[in-house]
């Protein structure tokens, strides 16, 4: 069955046209993609991300376990701070990328990707149960929203709901860093963080608190179409387009996300991926194309005829009215600047690499 | 959602219009908010046959792929070239600067009127 946020019919009521991603009817669109993303980039967006997961993790082993679980060194983390990484299986693919918050020295609170909460939290569950821990994983997806606001102007917007949510010293918060209010039992999160390239903030509310707090947000509404190609300018990782479990398993090496992995901590994958550290064949790359067209995911890419990689995501970048995508390619066709052609519609298109952001 | 559906033109039920007096093609005020902000519009050249019914273009959004039936038979005599670098006035104007080819055609066959069309949408 279809999951839908606690902001469902206000979206209905701002006449969202909706998607179904990961399991959850979400908003698309409000009116123009276009006009979503440039208000993200010039002034302030705000976008219902509740098909996000919400997973604490909570009791004496919960940072050992999260740790246990997540290639970034989780017990590195102060509270007040959170991180990105990637969850990986143990042959050292991709299953999941998430943002993992240190919310006490035994207390922490991970977002997986829409659809992948279930999942997590049988995964922790059972790794916890195997390796004896003492940590309780609670599923707070439902009970909660998210939102994510987003633009240069953001600080202003979330600064308007601080009340509300009980926080102060937002200005002060470093990037990555975050605070907590009235909620902290299910939410009340404000996070520094973000997914588009600008400044930003991601709030994790009380599920009922969600439409107060949506109302009282002075920013554009965006759909999941505008967080889609803000993402793709900066090169930031989809998961199901730039990695999936099933023809586009990737190790965090090949996806550019080695930089949270952390050889140095003990996880599930560790020995694989230190086994494939210096064996990666394929690269992502972003590349800009430099005929008329759009690339798409799973169109083709080669040189001189001959297949060399497959798009993974494409669009026209609002920012730059240009053609860019990421895609995957033999290595020694990554590097920057190299030329390649993506096959659009039969047609090889002239493309170059180039290393994302693009704006 | 009320959509313009001018009732001088006839109508797909893929969504394109022609206007029988001038041969024009393009696609109908629904089909653009169905399509979103439209990045992109590949259209034949000048001379070329069209077929009612068959492809004679592709038109992309930013999140979608589409292709253009063409409504008849015919032979595109003029093609809207401001749309290479202005694909989005088939959003801000579908039926006037967002036309796409004019067709010399000699029939118009199985094509939908106003009223019919709205039934549709």
């Amino acid at each position: 069955m279809e999951r839908s946020p606690p902001l469902h019919s206000v979206h209905e009521e701002h006449g969202a046209r909706t998607t179904e991603f990961g399991g959850w009817t979400m908003p698309v669109r409000y009116g123009s993609t276009k006009q979503e993303h440039r208000a993200v980039r010039e002034a302030v967006g705000k976008f219902d991300v509740s098909h996000m997961g919400r997973v604490r993790v909570r009791g004496d082993d919960a940072v050992e376990l999260t740790d246990r679980l997540t290639t970034n060194d989780v017990s590195g983390l102060a509270v007040g701070e959170a991180h990105y990484s990637t969850v990986v299986d143990e042959d050292g693919y991709l299953i999941d990328d998430v943002l993992v918050y240190r919310m006490a020295d035994d207390d922490c609170m991970f977002v997986p990707n829409a659809g992948n909460d279930g999942e997590m939290v049988d995964r922790w569950r059972e790794h916890g149960d195997r390796w004896g821990l003492d940590a309780s994983v609670e599923n707070s997806t439902e009970d909660t929203g998210m939102v994510a606001v987003q633009g240069p102007d953001s600080l202003d917007a979330v600064s308007a709901v601080a009340d509300d949510l009980g926080v102060d010293g937002l200005s002060s918060l470093d990037r990555f860093e975050w605070t907590c209010g009235y909620f902290a039992d299910a939410g009340g999160v404000v996070s520094r963080t973000g997914y588009t390239g600008e400044e930003g903030f991601e709030l994790v509310v009380d599920a009922d608190d969600a439409e107060t707090v949506w109302r009282e947000l002075e920013a554009e509404p965006c759909g999941l179409g505008a967080r889609d190609t803000l993402r793709l300018e900066m090169g930031f990782l989809l998961a199901g387009n730039e990695f999936d479990r099933g023809d586009n398993m990737r190790a965090p090496w090949e996806a550019g996300v080695g930089f949270v992995v952390d050889l140095s901590t003990d996880f599930v994958g560790r020995d694989a991926l230190e086994a494939k550290e210096d064996d990666v064949d394929e690269r992502l790359v972003g590349f800009v194309l430099e005929e008329r067209g759009v690339p798409r995911h799973g169109y083709t890419i080669e040189v001189d005829g001959e297949k060399v990689g497959v798009v993974s995501s494409g669009t026209m970048s609002p920012s730059l009215d240009e053609p860019i995508g990421l895609g995957y390619v033999d290595v020694e066709h990554a590097e920057e600047c190299a030329e390649i052609q993506v096959v659009v519609r039969d047609e090889p298109k002239r493309a170059r690499v180039e290393e994302p952001p693009f704006v | 959602m009320n959509f313009e559906i001018p009732d001088e033109l006839l109508y797909t039920t893929s969504h394109e219009w022609i206007d029988p007096d001038s041969g024009r093609v393009g696609i109908t005020d629904y089909a653009q908010d169905e399509l979103g902000d439209i990045v992109f519009v590949d259209l034949p050249g000048e001379g070329e046959t069209v077929e009612a019914g068959e492809a004679f273009g592709v038109i992309e959004s930013i999140k979608a792929v589409g292709d253009l039936y063409s409504p008849v038979d015919g032979e595109v005599e003029d093609v809207n070239a401001d749309l290479e670098m202005q694909p989005e006035m088939v959003n801000t104007d579908p039926y006037g600067e967002g036309w796409m080819i004019q067709v010399e055609y000699e029939d118009v066959d199985g094509l939908l009127s106003a009223e019919e069309y709205e039934g549709e949408i």
